[in-house]
Parts: C-alpha cells; structure tokens; sequence
C-alpha cells in the first residue's frame, strides 16, 4: 500500500530518537491492536457476523471511540459485501485502508503552537480533575525556557489543596516565576495579576493553570469563561492556545469532555497524558475528526522532559505499525 | 447522540418485533446485540461484555421471557439483576483491626484522586464510626502531594504524619503506625504516591509498604471514567497487592462508569465506597443496583427518591399534592417547593437521576442556571401577600415595581408569571384525567419539580 510506505518513508526521515520514543510508548498499544488483528484474521475461514463482532471488540479495545467503531464497521462491512471478500486475509487489507481513511478525515491540522514572534503568547490550561495539567505546565514551561524564552505561570489553580504549592515547585524546578494569589481567591484576579505581571517582565510566555473540574459542573465551567475573558480583556488576541488535557486512560467519557470544554473555552488543542501506561487514548482520532480539535503533546512519563510534540502520523504508525509492515510483505 | 441508554436501545428492537405476538431466539439475539452495545457504550470492558451477554442471553431465551406479555421489559429486569448480581449484590463494609490500629493503604495510577479520598474517607471514618484516624503522607514523588494532604488534615483537624519527601515511604508507613499507637489513632491512612501499573520499581515499593504495614485493607481508588484500560489497571494492582476494596471516584461526572464492572469482575473485590464531589463529605457507600441503572443509562430513581424523603416533609407533601388537585396553588407554596427541591442537592444532578430523562432531547447539554432560580426566588420574595395568591392582579405597574424590587426586569416577570398559569393549567388537565392513568414515559414524583 503506497500509503504506508509514503508514511514510513516520512517517518524514517525524522530523527530516530524521536521515532523510539513513541514506539516504546506505544508498545503496548500495538501489541494489544495489530497483533490482535493478525489474530482474528488467522482464526476465521470465512468472513462472517462472528468476525465483525470480534473485531469491533478490537477496537473497542483501543477506547478508539464508539461512534467512530460503528460506522468504521458499518463501512466495512459495505465493502466486503461490494468486493465479495470471503477470505479474512484479504479484509486486512480494507481495514487498514479505512483506518488511514480516518486519519486522514482530520484533514492538515497543524498541532504547531500559536506562538506569538514579538508580543507576549498566552496560553490556557483546561481539563477535568487528575489528567496532569499541572505537571504538564511544568513539563512545557522546561521546553520553552530550554528554547531560551522568558516564561511567567499563572496559579490558577486557588481550589484544590496544595494545587498552587505545586506550581512553585515546578516554577522552582524550571526556574521561572509563579505568580499567585491565596488558596481559595478567585481565579479570575489571579489571571489579572498574572497578565499585569507578564506584561511588566516583558515575558514571552504565560502559561495559566486552572483547577480541574467535571465538564457538567455548570457554575465551574462558568468560572471558566470568566477567566478567559480576563484574559482576552487584558491582552487582545489572547489566549493564544486553550489546552484540553485529557488522560490517555480515560473512556468514551473523553469525547463529552472535549466537546463542552471547546463550547466553554474554545479549545484550541489537546494534550494526551499518561500514554506511557497501557491506555492508548484512541479516543483522539474520534476527537479530531469530529471536533477538529488536533492533538498538540502527548505526555509520555513523568520526567520534565517527557514532554513530546505530537506527530499525528507518527501516532497511526505507533498505532498500527505491525499491521503497515505485513502489508509490505 | 452517544449514550443512549440501553431502555432507549430496547424500545426500538420493541417495536420491531411488537407485531409478532411472540419472539423467538433471533429477536432475543437482537436484544442482546442492543445489551451489548450499550454495555460496550459505557465503557464496560469487551470481555467482561462477552461473558454476561452469554448468561443473559440464556435466561432470557428461557422461559421467562419468551412466555412474558412484556419481553422487552423483561429482558432489561433480567439485565439489571445480573448487573446487580455482577457488581456485588450488597454492600461491604470496612474493615476494624482488633488489635488497632487498623492501617488502610490507598493505591492507584496518578490522578484518580487517592489524596482528597483519603481525606474524605477519613472524615467519614470519624463522623460515621466515630473513629479518630491519622493521615500519612507516602506520596513523596509528586511535587507538593504532601502539602496537599496536611492541608485536608487541617481542614478536617486531623493529625497527618509526614517525614518529607527525603524520606523513603516504606520508612515513613512504619515510623506513622508507631506513632500511631502512641497516639492512639485507631486508624492509619496511607496516601501512596500515585504510579502506573507497568512501572515495576514502584510497583515494588507498594509490596514492601504492605509487608512491612500489614494492611487490614488495601484500596484501589478508580477515576469513574476510566476506559477499557480500567482492566489492565486493576489487574496488575491486584495481583500484586491482593485489593480489598474499591473506590470509584469522579462520579459525579458525566460517565456511565461501566470501569465499574469491568474492574469489580476482574479483581472479584467489591467496590467500597464513591466519590461525588470535590467537598469532604461527598464520600458515599456504594449501592450496587444504583450503579447498574446508571451504567445501563436507565437512571437512578433510587437515589432520587432516597434525597427527596430526606428533605422534603412528608405532611407538607401531601397538602401539596391536595392544593395541586385543586390546582389552587400559591406563590407561596412555589416557593417552597422550590426551596425543598433546592435543598437536595444541584438541579442538573437530580434532572439527570430521572428514568427517561435521557429520553428528552438536549437534556444532557441542558445546564440549569441555579442564577436563575434565585432570580425566580427575588422576585417572589418581591410580592406582596395578596399578589402571592392571588397573580392574577398584578396589573403593569405591579409588575414594574416587582421589577425593581428583585433587581430583575419585567419580562423576567411575566415570564415567570406565565410560566406559573401554565403550570396551573397543566395540573387542571393532569387531574381531570384519570387518576391511575400513568401517561407514557411519564413518572410519579413526591414533588412537583416545577
């Protein structure tokens, strides 16, 4: 399939550590899909409703979404009836070509930051309680200072106990300045402080943390638009990015959060955490394609520099990278 | 629309199969597919999935259901109950030590919440069972864990044992249940830091703190939310540990939590207790039947009812329902029901607790401004007696000067004025057709919500 190999080609051109990482994060992701794919087409003589059930379980598996699993499914099962396709082996072949089909329905999104050359870039943290937004900022404010820019962190997390004690810590790792208010103050001024103080210090970056809420809290996502707006208030154009943190781990549940997170604060990208585990965080592609919302880090263990720029072809190699070398074959 | 629930599911397989008089095997077939699908919807895991659609499908192709006037309602029952029976049948309780202290160790991935867990399970350790707890901070890995812990402990003014985070936490577990018997604490907490499941250092760490402490109870604590993955996850957790209990966090989300199952069929460990709610007593015991509502998207009645009799009086419920009857219904009494209605707890939350109200278009993106009911509220409060009962006399200078008076304008007025003659009028309606007349998809409440 000239498609894979365009992808491989592409890929083998980029630096190989880079490559490494995402396959050893992804290891156990592969193992659990393409392998299991192998499997099932191994298993069957005749393609049949037993062999779609079970390979709509595979992918299931991979938390890819259940929308995306049933219509991907329903087409499948469309082409197989078109070609007449009786051996398993040769629906391999059709699912991987519907698998790139959905990656790529996203179209060419850009998982580039909106970083402003001159003026100073303002970037939002958002995301429900426990995904690493805190020590994702951490990670990020590492790389931007590495590149030599002046970063300033926003505190914004006045909620949770020891959330702000947190960010210094991180802030005292990196070595930037954490501006921040008293536990339980309102979010909304500490942005204000934060903007005035950004300004003042003549920063290139602020990046502001928010406490982590449930989506269907309605007073909470509230307190959230209203920290926008301060900052959009106090520095137009801004917030350059809004960043949804989601947790690699989490469910179907995902796609809700990211869908009233971008209807609250216009979410801009996302950043997929804890991938280092066994959870795939599938639920990104059903993600991009339905709302457009491109992945732009993954967070791939606990270190500052875990923090890698998302490659979106990558990802689908890392993903489905067994299967693309068998069809070489 | 994702997440619909498995009663919706059904309803169209019905009426499929409605005309036929009887079903056979291939429509129960179908239903089951319906089963699975909502399962699988929820996040319940596929294997788990697997299992119970083959033990569902069999009583269900047995007598009970294909000879049933209602197979559709009977297929749900038989899911519910072998959801139920699944998930646990009751509720454990927690473990006490005879020769105290009793030492709970909380384990889990990062950012399943085990920190405010152990805070709220220590505050319910005290005011439930009366118990004086010690908290300890193991989690020495995560930037400020420990600050966040001696925070709750201030909160709930609560001892917290900590030794920095130079310290190893095997040393800091035993040094704390030393300390513990000094004091007297019956029961020592151990907050872990949180790791992943393939990390085996700190996998190991965990087994040497358990050794060494010799927990009476080891819990997982679960983020509700938790995909396909919660199986991995609490596998290896359990083989390593030997778990004695769950807690299932963050459900007070939006998710239909079926990690619940996967996780509860996997390790055989029944799931303790639920976390609903950032503040430290939003910890509660888990009811295994409510869940499988939950997860199947059929509400959860139970709860519901459960608030209601908590804070609504019983005398004033049913004079409500007279004056309901009668339909000469008060400001006054609005007011009050609305107060009673407030008092259990966020709109959104009890809406979403409704049989069928998955049902109702756009119900889930409906957000209750609970601003707006406190306008409701000012400008009933801005009445006088006699307006209250008798709306029908607020003329437009009236209605400017109720304006005023709540700090609201007059279109919110004669909203909430309109809003309340349809109200009357649904009632006349509602009694004047037969009392037993359940309408369809329709519920009995205790109250009145609006």
């Amino acid at each position: 399939m000239s498609f894979f190999k365009k992808l491989k080609e592409k890929i083998t051109k980029q630096t190989d550590t880079v490559t490494e990482k995402f396959k050893d994060g992804l290891a156990k992701t592969r193992d659990s899909f393409s392998g299991k794919v192998n499997d099932l087409v191994a298993r069957y003589r005749k393609v049949d409703e037993d062999f779609f059930e079970e390979l709509e379980e595979i992918l299931i598996q991979a938390d890819v979404g259940f929308d995306t699993v049933m219509n991907l499914i329903e087409e499948l099962k469309m082409e197989v009836k078109r070609q007449n396709i009786q051996d398993p082996n040769e629906v391999q072949s059709v699912i991987s070509e519907k698998l790139v089909e959905i990656y790529e329905a996203g179209g060419e999104i850009s998982s580039e930051l909106n970083i402003q050359t001159d003026a100073l870039t303002v970037i939002l943290f958002v995301g429900v309680n426990g995904v690493g937004k805190t020590t994702t900022i951490g990670k990020l404010a590492h790389k931007f200072k590495s590149e030599g820019k002046n970063v300033v962190l926003a505190a914004g997390d006045t909620f949770r106990a020891g959330a702000i004690e947190q960010l210094e810590v991180w802030g005292e790792r990196v070595g930037v300045e954490v501006i921040k208010q008293g536990a339980g103050s309102d979010p909304a001024a500490v942005m204000f402080d934060a903007v005035q103080a950004a300004k003042s210090r003549k920063a290139d970056i602020l990046i502001c943390d928010t406490a982590g809420r449930l989506q269907n809290k309605v007073n909470l996502m509230k307190e959230l638009e209203k920290v926008k707006r301060v900052i959009e208030r106090e520095v137009p154009g801004a917030p350059h990015e809004v960043l949804l943190v989601l947790d690699a781990t989490t469910g179907q549940n995902a796609m809700i959060q990211a869908k009233t997170f971008k209807e609250a604060t216009n979410v801009s990208g996302i950043v997929l955490t804890k991938l280092d585990g066994t959870a795939k965080g599938g639920i990104v592609l059903a993600i991009r394609n339905e709302l457009n919302i491109p992945v732009k880090f993954v967070g791939l263990g606990e270190k500052m520099d875990d923090l890698q720029e998302f490659n979106a072809e990558q990802y689908v190699y890392g993903l489905f990278a067994d299967l693309m070398e068998n069809e070489e074959e | 629309m994702a997440f619909e629930g498995l009663a919706d599911r059904l309803q169209n397989t019905i009426q499929k199969i409605r005309g036929k008089g009887k079903i056979n095997e291939a429509d129960v077939k179908e239903m089951m597919r319906e089963v699975r699908l909502a399962l699988l919807e929820a996040d319940v895991n596929f294997k788990v999935v697997k299992e119970f659609v083959k033990k569902v499908s069999e009583r269900a192709v047995g007598q009970e259901v294909m000879k049933s006037l209602t197979p559709g309602q009977q297929v749900i029952k038989v899911v519910k109950e072998e959801l139920t029976e699944l998930m646990g049948g009751e509720q454990s309780k927690i473990a006490v030590s005879n020769r105290p202290p009793t030492v709970i160790m909380m384990v889990g991935l990062q950012g399943a919440g085990k920190t405010t867990t152990t805070g709220k399970l220590a505050n319910l350790l005290r005011k439930k069972y009366n118990r004086n707890p010690m908290l300890v901070a193991a989690d020495i890995y995560r930037p400020a864990a420990i600050q966040q812990l001696e925070t709750l402990g201030k909160q709930l003014n609560m001892p917290v044992f900590s030794l920095g985070d130079q310290v190893s936490p095997v040393e800091i577990a035993k040094q704390a249940i030393a300390k513990a018997k000094e004091d007297h604490n019956d029961y020592v907490l151990i907050d872990t830091a949180g790791r992943l499941h393939v990390d085996e250092a700190l996998m190991d760490e965990l087994k040497q703190i358990k050794e060494l402490s010799n927990p009476d109870e080891i819990f997982l604590v679960v983020d509700a939310m938790t995909g396909q993955d919660a199986v991995n996850v609490s596998k290896s957790f359990n083989e390593l540990l030997g778990l004695t209990g769950v807690v299932l966090t963050k459900l007070d989300g939006d998710t239909r939590g079926g990690a619940a199952l996967s996780i509860r069929s996997v390790t055989d460990t029944p799931i303790k207790f639920v976390g609903l709610g950032e503040k430290l007593d939003a910890l509660e015991s888990f009811h295994p039947e409510r869940m499988a509502s939950r997860i199947l998207g059929m509400g959860d009645v139970l709860t519901l009812i459960e608030k209601a009799q908590a804070n609504v009086d019983e005398e004033k419920a049913k004079e409500m329902q007279q004056k309901m009857r009668t339909a000469s219904l008060t400001f006054d009494d609005f007011l009050e029901q609305l107060t009673q209605v407030r008092s259990m707890g966020p709109l959104d939350e009890l809406l979403k607790m409704m049989p069928g109200a998955n049902k109702i278009k756009g119900l889930n993106n409906l957000q209750v401004d609970e601003k707006q009911i406190s306008h409701i509220e000012a400008i009933i409060k801005s009445m006088t007696k006699d307006e209250k009962i008798h709306p029908e006399t607020i003329n437009a200078s009236r209605r400017k000067r109720i304006a005023k008076g709540s700090g609201t304008t007059v279109p919110e007025v004669n909203r909430l004025l309109k809003q309340f003659e349809d109200m009357k009028k649904m009632m006349k309606q509602m009694t004047a057709s037969s009392p037993k007349g359940k309408k369809k998809g329709g519920f009995k409440l205790p109250f009145n919500p609006f």
